[in-house]
């Protein structure tokens, strides 16, 4: 068996989308963390397009972004499948997976804005989020339906990451009971037990995240 | 523009299909109905069920007829990298693409300078293969070969050997319109718009 290798950062919800799916086929790999400041040679080297984590490097051979990374893993060790057997149902996964691509400059945007900038953010977030339970998630239990899926493991950062980001920024954007069948979602989704296992440390993250708001409010305003 | 990654996809298979033309400017009801996400084209309509997003249905479409003119390699990693690389088609060559034109003065010679090395990328890329599928037609090439008929327009690309082999292909050809309506069509557009 070649040896895998996964180039990820602690605090990347991306990172942890391949962690996920390599322990929930119980594929055994090598965890490298990097340094987002400081980025090794070895990063550059296996992903000199975007320079960017995570990177799954299988039998010396590297693969980069998150989503093409996923698709790969699904492929190679199909075991406990993310994807469905049927071309329509792949094809609706697959698009709730780009979708989730499609959200993150208003999710980054929220985190990184003040102001008139950040309140617009935050309105198009909840849009965004509305039609995510809506539409994505409808009536499943998970994105996937029964069990966790593609999709699932795309919006896992809502699930890990958002509640602490909504504490760092200080605004709220899944208020009270609005988002009924996501709340039910998030909780569904880390009780899993691989996710549950492999969630960061609320109080690191926080401690990051304020530091990453400060510095961006530190730019927005200077 | 991504309607016809889809018709380019839809050739290869030698598959027939019903076509219909939206008016983007009035988009009918059944549009809105199958893709309320988007609302945007192309939509693939197999079976009364909707596909959304053209990278998406090309897959779907290489997954359903995948006896004919496969678009995906069969190998894992190869496979990766075709995604990849078609990815990288959607996130630079599209979003840049589309501001070179949109731009003027210093702003465009940055924009258009970051565009030359995307495309000088995927150059790199080819390499010395017929096509980024290597011996066939494949994915990365249904990506990419839409934005070709844009190169004309932006005079930036003159000896591109990989296009015109494409070109040859009936799937191709039969699928993509004229490059010299679509300079003319972007002419008429910046003028519109106030785009000197």
């Amino acid at each position: 068996m070649e040896d895998v290798k996964l180039l990820g950062a602690w605090p990347s919800s991306f990172s942890y989308r391949v962690i996920w799916v390599l322990k929930l086929k119980g594929v055994k790999y090598e965890y490298v963390e990097e340094n987002l400041f400081n980025k090794s040679d070895l990063l550059l080297r296996y992903n000199p397009i975007y320079k960017k984590i995570p990177v799954l490097v299988h039998g010396g051979k590297p693969i980069a972004e998150s989503i093409v990374i996923l698709e790969y893993v699904e492929e190679t060790w199909p075991q406990n499948p993310l994807l469905p057997k049927d071309p329509y149902e792949r094809a609706v996964a697959r698009f709730w997976t780009k979708f989730e691509e499609h959200t993150s400059p208003t999710f980054f945007s929220f985190f990184q804005s003040v102001g008139e900038e950040q309140e617009r953010a935050v309105k198009e977030a909840k849009e965004l989020l509305r039609i995510i339970e809506e539409q994505g998630l409808g009536e499943k239990k998970f994105f996937g339906g029964e069990e966790i899926g593609l999709a699932d493991i795309a919006f896992g950062w809502i699930a890990g990451w958002l509640r602490t980001m909504e504490e760092a920024v200080g605004v709220k954007l899944m208020e009270d009971d609005r988002f009924p069948r996501l709340q039910a979602w998030i909780e569904n989704f880390k009780a899993v037990p691989v996710i549950k296992e492999n969630l960061p440390d609320h109080n690191e993250m926080l401690a990051y995240f304020k530091q990453r708001r400060e510095m961006f409010i530190g730019s927005a305003t200077s | 523009m991504f309607g016809m990654r889809v018709r380019i996809a839809l050739a290869e298979k030698g598959l027939k299909y019903e076509q219909r033309e939206e008016d983007l400017r009035n988009k009918s009801p059944l549009l809105l109905e199958t893709n309320p996400v988007h609302k945007k084209i192309p939509v693939l309509i197999h079976n009364g069920k909707p596909i959304c997003e053209s990278l998406i249905i090309v897959e779907y479409i290489d997954e359903v007829w995948k006896d004919e003119s496969p678009l995906l390699p069969s190998d894992p990693y190869q496979r990766a990298q075709a995604r990849f690389w078609a990815d990288y088609v959607d996130k630079k060559v599209f979003t840049l693409g589309r501001m070179v034109w949109r731009t003027k003065g210093e702003e465009q010679e940055t924009i258009t300078k970051e565009y030359l090395e995307c495309l000088k990328v995927l150059e790199g890329e080819l390499g010395d293969k017929s096509y980024f599928g290597g011996e066939k037609f494949g994915f990365v090439d249904v990506a990419l070969m839409p934005f070709y008929i844009w190169f004309y327009a932006y005079e930036t690309l003159g000896n591109f050997t990989w296009a015109k082999r494409c070109m040859e292909k009936e799937s191709v050809s039969s699928s993509l319109p004229d490059r010299h309506q679509v300079y003319e069509f972007l002419l008429e557009f910046k003028k519109l718009n106030g785009i000197e």
